[in-house]
């Protein structure tokens, strides 16, 4: 029995012509009120996503990945504002004019999420069993003993060795790895359409990560459903993801199918991103590229490109302007925004005039490049 | 157990040592005025006070043992007898006071905690803080005042036994057990919202919402469970006090309690009287701090295994 062989129960939505897209957020802007002012932690993301795709949304810490996987979520900190104009349609549906309230059984079936840390994700004092049937329970409205079966093939389905005995047993005594199958058996419990994942192999060994995020991959390729990989890791994404999102202070700044965003990477940030992932080809004791600087300020930010003063290529009207995501001349899903695009003659000239004068428009230090 | 034991013995010496080292004479309290000093050393030789402390305090343990906790100096009746008439008024009064404290606390404290700077949560701070500043006996007279004097709804003063009119005998505890309540209901909010506060910002808390589970089994099961430790650390500690007599209370109201059993013991030098009830009442304390302790597994199975 597959996971995804139930997907027709859930709360009668439009089955009939599905949408070409699963998930849609427009000008997502989400602010929090702090006393230091406005933290823009979301500021003006687009995404999309069709049913059954992967997308990876990249960045550092405090870049709004995070922030933008839980106003999908519903689960913001009360503090979080979600300014007017932002839009999350998921088949169609606005998210904002339905409450979890009105729609019991949105949240948890067709939208669910995988946290960060296993180890703080369940509930210490529920049994995992309970924590898994009265999900099952709740939103599929299963009896006690159909609710069991349910979870113990759920656990099994995750690759939970004993799945009768962890049952019966509290998070605490179960290994991190063993941990996180079981916050993902609770996510796909009720099969969901969408998949959030928010840095779900941080948390875990390194050896643990490849096989959770195997996991997830398998599952998705099981039920089909859609899947959000949130990460700062472009490792993690690279051979998983159907296209990434590379997120800097609250935008999306480059977006791209995963394979081209590699090859093509038109954002300065992508690049130095791609940079820092250290290659065994290396010779020992290389020293490991950085990302000169540290993460944009988001409280208030001025004008210009958030990125600018970090960047190897940004020049004067990188202070003053903010660059829109447009879409890069040469492929159509392939959009980014930078005023001087890495591979453009406009690019390669502002890169290398701030290489030659050792100092970019920002004031920011670079070095000469050896390429 | 032994440790409960051993805590027991050395309360009692302690008991013991404290009235044999408070100022005056106990014989003092037994004899007429102006008594011979004759007649004051056959008292003494009759109620024992010339044996070696050591032999005294044996006796009094060993009677205490068997149930026996000596005849009050002044009534001559035995104290078994008379804590046996108290207890269970100051039992009933503690036990309404807890339920009651309890049943307005767990869900202030839970809401204001989920909504912190919603109506409920600043209706309960402003309650809470006017409660703090007032001290039981303000609050009592307050009360007597309000429902017993102005509304004349409730009786102000005195007892009386469940077996003879139980309408009456409950509606004679509502003011007392209100004002006793009170106190305690600020205590217990202030605990359980704060701890409740840590535990709603847990992940475990979020991936709960993101399941989409309803909001009350949120705050039941994921979050309710972990946050009432000190909440009921503190209740087996009020629990001990109020069964131990509450003397304010007692004394607005007139009520045979515990607690005016022992302040009228005190002021007539009754030492065994006072003895006997500071020994029931450090027993009642421990047995509650011994049940707290069993309780902690059974709100966290973390602890269960540390302990076994």
């Amino acid at each position: 029995m597959s996971v995804g062989m139930r997907v027709d129960r859930v709360n009668g939505m439009a089955e009939s012509s599905p949408p070409a897209t699963l998930l849609e957020v427009r000008e997502l802007k989400v602010w929090f009120d702090t006393s230091r002012g406005m933290v823009r932690a979301v500021d003006g993301v687009d995404l999309s996503l069709r049913p059954g795709e992967t997308l990876g949304v990249v960045g550092e810490s405090g870049s709004g990945k995070s922030v933008l996987s839980r106003a999908i979520m519903k689960i913001l900190a009360p503090s979080a504002r979600v300014l007017r104009g932002s839009e999350i349609r998921l088949n169609g549906i606005d998210l904002s004019t339905v409450s979890p309230k009105q729609n019991k059984h949105l949240w948890g079936v067709d939208l669910a999420m995988v946290f960060q840390d296993p180890m703080t994700s369940l509930t210490p004092v529920v049994t995992i069993g309970k924590q898994l049937t009265e999900t099952l329970r709740f939103h599929l409205g299963l009896d006690r003993e159909q609710a069991k079966a349910e979870a113990i093939r759920l656990l099994t389905l995750v690759g939970i060795p004993e799945p009768a005995k962890r049952f019966h047993q509290y998070p605490h005594n179960l290994s991190g790895g063993m941990r996180q199958r079981v916050t993902i058996a609770l996510a796909i419990s009720c099969s969901p359409k969408l998949l959030i994942a928010d840095e779900p192999t941080t948390a875990l060994d390194v050896t643990v990560q490849h096989q959770i995020l195997n996991l997830l991959q398998e599952l998705q390729a099981k039920s089909g459903m859609g899947m959000i990989l949130i990460t700062h890791d472009l490792g993690v994404v690279a051979g998983r993801t159907d296209s990434i999102a590379v997120m800097y202070a609250g935008r999306v700044v480059e977006r791209a199918p995963t394979r081209r965003l590699f090859s093509h990477m038109r954002h300065p940030y992508t690049r130095a991103l791609i940079d820092a992932i250290p290659r065994l080809t290396d010779p020992s004791h290389t020293r490991l590229a950085s990302i000169p600087g540290r993460p944009a300020v988001i409280v208030d930010p001025p004008p210009g490109c958030s990125f600018a003063p970090r960047c190897p290529s940004a020049q004067e009207r990188c202070l003053h302007e903010t660059p829109a995501l447009q879409i890069t001349a040469d492929a159509p899903d392939h959009t980014a925004a930078c005023f001087f695009p890495i591979g453009t003659p406009a690019g390669d000239a502002a890169r290398r005039s701030n290489a030659e004068a050792g100092v970019t428009a920002a004031g920011t230090r670079v070095a000469q490049e050896v390429s | 157990m032994a440790r409960f034991l051993l805590l027991l013995l050395l309360v009692s010496i302690a008991v013991f040592m404290l009235l044999e080292l408070i100022p005056g004479d106990p014989v003092d309290a037994l004899v007429p005025e102006g008594a011979t000093p004759e007649m004051r050393e056959q008292v003494r030789e009759l109620y024992g006070l010339n044996d070696p402390l050591l032999q005294r305090y044996a006796s009094w343990l060993g009677g205490v043992l068997q149930g026996d906790f000596g005849r009050s100096f002044q009534t001559r009746l035995p104290v078994a007898e008379a804590i046996a008439e108290r207890a269970p008024v100051s039992l009933e009064l503690a036990v309404l006071a807890m339920v009651v404290a309890l049943a307005i606390s767990v869900p202030v404290g839970v809401w204001s905690a989920y909504r912190p700077g919603g109506w409920v949560d600043r209706v309960a701070t402003l309650v809470t803080s006017a409660t703090l500043a007032t001290p039981s006996f303000v609050l009592g007279i307050l009360l007597v005042y309000v429902f017993g004097v102005q509304l004349k709804v409730l009786p102000i003063l005195g007892w009386v036994p469940f077996s003879q009119d139980p309408v009456q005998h409950f509606s004679h505890l509502v003011l007392p057990v209100l004002t006793l309540a009170a106190g305690e209901c600020v205590l217990f909010t202030r605990l359980l919202r704060g701890d409740m506060l840590a535990t709603l910002q847990q992940d475990h808390v979020l991936s709960a919402r993101a399941r989409g589970l309803p909001t009350w089994r949120i705050l039941a099961r994921h979050a309710l469970r972990q946050s009432s430790f000190s909440l009921v650390t503190v209740s087996g500690v009020v629990i001990g006090r109020l069964i131990g007599g509450t003397v304010i209370v007692e004394s607005i109201f007139s009520l045979p309690g515990m607690g005016s059993l022992v302040v009228n013991a005190i002021i007539s030098r009754d030492f065994i009287v006072v003895q006997s009830v500071v020994l029931l009442t450090a027993l009642i304390y421990l047995l509650m701090n011994t049940l707290v302790d069993l309780t902690y597994p059974l709100l966290d199975p973390r602890v269960r295994k540390a302990t076994s």
